[in-house]
């Protein structure tokens, strides 16, 4: 799917150096640690400069503008939540509106407008609001608001991206001066995490129009807005996270040609660009004062074996075509060496749901002619179509067909223009590929793309052990209890399912040195959208 | 001259309108066509069927395509231009805040690439078959064979890179002196030069080429006129007539074809407006911008005509 809508990924595994130095770690300890495990090698000095820039780093400076360039902006560009589609829309609300939740590092849920969320069966939630919020004209936040916020989303006429989120809300009410309760339609255990959705951010209660001013609870406070152009923010100064944001002003516009972003990074015209392609990057660390930050997401991009009543549908083709994936090679040929490899399931290593056990497929050209012989595939070709819009799509493609021969199979890669590729082609050839944006949960991915009755089932699987599973998992209270059916599913997918996933995709953003506070959130790339209240500019 | 001139523009204006409902029609059955509409674009992957049924009903996609084209047509003719489908903005001022834009890089570089243009042809034609002639001729020939974007791309990468002296993207918001608008139109002006001046200067050249070698010049020249006098006094009015019709085809292009400059310098022009309004099958948008364009280019082709009968005194007396 395109990297427009959704927002979610995995878990960044940061480098023990990294990790030692950000704590502060006197250059001994380091030393020491860097020792015992065995990496000594690592230069003295190199450890000097990390160790002192890391009492630099702890102390953020105030004040300071940036420019950030997106990968696109056009009129569709909105103020209200409920329409965000791209990046750049989650951006822009990240930077206005505050949620009631918000993601960690880890994709769990942490409290933002909400002091706490209870609950007894994970049907009814109670949502304690934080006291003393005010909006930025002034207005206090009630419960009335997030009343509006969440039930609107419900409406047609909004035309909210996150309805199908919503449905699963049956009612909010206020239940109390600074209470809310969320009654849902069946028991979600996620439901924290899904209030943290960047749809689902908090608006003041009544707000029809959203074409010129936006008031929010959040970081900023908007002053220029034109759609396609540029959004300008400005400091919110009763932001209710104390000490933050450090900036006065943000600006954000959208450069859609790559390399005019990389450029404008570059010569210092913008200080922050997101979604910079893999061969981009030897020139951004190449030159002094700036750097590249890799957010190992969830997303992914995978080859559709769709079940028509043909021979995609044929599990051991299936198993064939999935032996025949050069996953290392895709990865290194493809996106440089970022990125990490995947098994055929949907659940990134960076999701704490992710069962490690499951015994990683290689590539084996001779175990995928077995296959293809079990299935008495022919040599007719079969075409698989790729495009530009499923990322790296083509070039996975190609691979597979340059391996085809090995195993006796004949492909045929149909590359057709990213416009229109997922109203025209996206499930509706027997081969086809996708991408898939990361979600938070892995029982939002599971819904919407494995389920029986799954809007959006890509390769047609129908498995009605997976669908008691899913039920059964969504409900469960226990954490060790639902990883291990969630490790299951996995298992499931993996041997049964008809999706080809070698690799999960990595989000690359760059910026100028001077940038500093940039976390990852394996949501998508600047920090899941939320990097506006965190970062701040050295001198 | 004078009732000459009038009805001619008289004329014009007609057949202009007339031209531009056309146009109107054939854009709107064209973006008709293309798969998907603006509800399925703005609703994206949450299109479920009942939210994009929803989405169109809202926005008066569900009426027949005949009744929305005579719809906006009715509100056209009464200046109103609709309401853009992705962001509910009026149309009339998406457009006026972009169309200043596109007339100021239009006009800078009409200024900057007409006069060379016509230097180069007027030169290679008084000295042709030279050295410099040839010299000219390659060095337009090479630069209007370079994709726009790769001369955009190459110039930002050494002036702005790597020479740090102009910005690479051009923004308007951060022009307070007359140096600040030379630093940033001068890269967005140079690339579209780059394009246009070949084919000004080739015309120009062809033209005074053609008139070089007639009677009249023969006669200037014994009669001792230099060869500047003759250029400019005598050739130069006669040849006019293609010269300003090369010049109006260059320049209409400068309204709708400058999308590639307006993305890579990030210049928030009309182009760019079209390109995101087709992207969103916003149709009001495009309709709006379609009018625009075609408009500005029946205004150039008007002028070149007027300028050839004012040029020519026998055209003038009929």
């Amino acid at each position: 799917m395109k990297k427009d809508t959704s927002q979610y990924g995995a878990v960044g595994a940061e480098t023990t150096l990294e990790q030692l130095t950000a704590k502060g770690a006197s250059r001994r300890d380091a030393l020491r640690a860097l020792v015992a495990a065995g990496l000594a090698t690592v230069t003295g000095g190199g450890l000097l400069v990390a160790s002192t820039a890391a009492h630099a780093q702890a102390k953020p400076k105030q004040g300071g503008k940036i420019r950030v360039a997106t990968q696109s902006s056009s009129t569709a560009d909105t103020l209200d939540p409920a329409k965000g589609a791209l990046a750049t829309d989650y951006v822009r609300c990240n930077m206005i509106y505050s949620g009631l939740t918000a993601l960690d590092e880890h994709l769990g849920a942490t409290m933002a407008l909400a002091t706490s969320i209870d609950t007894q069966d994970t049907k009814v939630w109670v949502a304690k609001l934080r006291p003393g919020v005010q909006f930025h004209d002034g207005k206090a936040l009630t419960p009335a608001d997030v009343v509006y916020s969440l039930m609107r989303h419900k409406d047609p006429a909004v035309a909210s991206k996150a309805k199908t989120l919503a449905d699963q809300i049956s009612d909010v009410k206020a239940s109390g001066p600074n209470e809310v309760t969320i009654t849902l339609s069946g028991p979600n255990a996620d439901f924290p995490v899904i209030l943290a959705d960047a749809h689902f951010l908090i608006v003041k209660d009544g707000t029809k129009d959203f074409t010129k001013t936006a008031i929010g609870t959040g970081p900023f406070k908007l002053k220029e807005f034109s759609p396609g152009v540029h959004t300008v923010v400005v400091k919110n100064e009763h932001y209710w996270k104390p000490g933050l944001p450090h900036l006065d002003e943000i600006e954000l516009i959208g450069i859609s040609d790559e390399a005019a972003r990389v450029n404008a990074l570059l010569s210092g015209d913008v200080q922050l660009i997101n979604q910079v392609s893999p061969q981009s990057t030897g020139r951004i660390k190449g030159t002094p004062g700036f750097a590249v930050l890799e957010t190992k997401t969830g997303q992914y991009t995978d080859l559709i074996m769709r079940n028509e009543g043909g021979i995609t549908g044929n599990q051991d083709f299936r198993l064939g075509l999935m032996h025949l994936q050069n996953r290392d090679q895709m990865r290194q040929a493809v996106f440089q060496g970022y990125g990490s490899i995947g098994n055929d399931q949907p659940i990134a290593p960076s999701n704490k749901y992710y069962f490690a056990g499951l015994p990683q497929r290689k590539f084996d050209p001779d175990k995928a002619k077995f296959y293809f012989k079990k299935a008495g595939v022919g040599s007719t070709p079969l075409q698989v179509f790729a495009s530009p819009a499923a990322d790296g799509s083509v070039d996975m493609a190609m691979l597979l067909q340059q391996a085809a021969p090995l195993a006796g199979l004949n492909l045929q890669v149909m590359r057709v223009p990213a416009d229109g590729y997922w109203s025209n082609h996206w499930m509706k050839h027997p081969l086809s590929y996708g991408n898939i944006n990361a979600r938070p949960t892995a029982d939002m991915l599971f819904t919407q793309f494995f389920a029986s009755n799954a809007p959006w089932n890509e390769a047609n699987w129908k498995d009605p052990q997976f669908d008691q599973m899913m039920l059964a998992a969504r409900s469960e209270p226990d954490e060790a209890k639902r990883k291990q059916i969630y490790g299951d599913m996995q298992v499931l997918i993996h041997e049964k399912g008809g999706l080809g996933i070698p690799m999960f995709l990595s989000s690359l953003d760059a910026h100028t040195s001077k940038l500093q506070g940039l976390g990852s959130i394996p949501l998508m790339g600047l920090m899941g959208g939320m990097f506006a209240e965190h970062v701040w500019l050295e001198a | 001259m004078k009732r000459q001139a009038y009805r001619l523009i008289a004329s014009r204006l007609g057949l202009a309108l007339l031209t531009l409902l056309i146009v109107s029609a054939i854009v709107f059955a064209m973006t008709g066509l293309l798969p998907g509409d603006a509800a399925q674009e703005a609703l994206g992957q949450a299109a479920t069927p009942e939210a994009v049924a929803a989405l169109r009903h809202q926005l008066g996609l569900d009426q027949p395509a005949l009744q929305r084209y005579l719809q906006w047509l009715f509100h056209i003719v009464s200046g109103n231009f609709g309401m853009s489908l992705s962001n509910s903005l009026p149309v009339s001022e998406l457009i006026a805040t972009r169309l200043p834009n596109s007339l100021m890089l239009a006009g800078l570089t009409t200024v900057v690439a007409v006069p060379v243009a016509l230097a180069i042809g007027i030169l290679s034609a008084m000295y042709r078959g030279s050295l410099l002639d040839r010299a000219l001729n390659l060095l337009t020939l090479s630069t209007v064979a370079v994709p726009e974007f790769l001369v955009a791309t190459i110039a930002v990468l050494i002036f702005a890179v790597n020479l740090h002296w102009l910005p690479a993207l051009s923004y308007l918001s951060s022009v307070s002196s007359f140096s600040d608008l030379v630093r940033i139109y001068a890269m967005p002006v140079m690339t579209l030069c780059c394009v246009l001046i070949a084919q000004m200067a080739r015309m120009t050249r062809a033209a005074v080429l053609d008139q070089l070698n007639s009677g009249y010049v023969e006669m200037a020249s014994l009669k001792g006129a230099s060869q500047v006098r003759i250029v400019l006094r005598h050739v130069l009015p006669n040849a006019i007539g293609p010269i300003a019709n090369a010049v109006a085809l260059s320049l209409s292009y400068l309204f709708g074809g400058v999308v590639i400059v307006e993305s890579i310098f990030n210049y928030p022009g009309l182009a760019s407006l079209m390109v995101d309004a087709v992207t969103n099958r916003d149709m009001p948008l495009v309709q709006g911008c379609v009018m625009v364009f075609c408009a500005a280019y029946l205004a150039l082709v008007l002028l070149a005509d007027l300028c050839q009968i004012i040029s020519n005194p026998r055209l003038r007396q009929r």
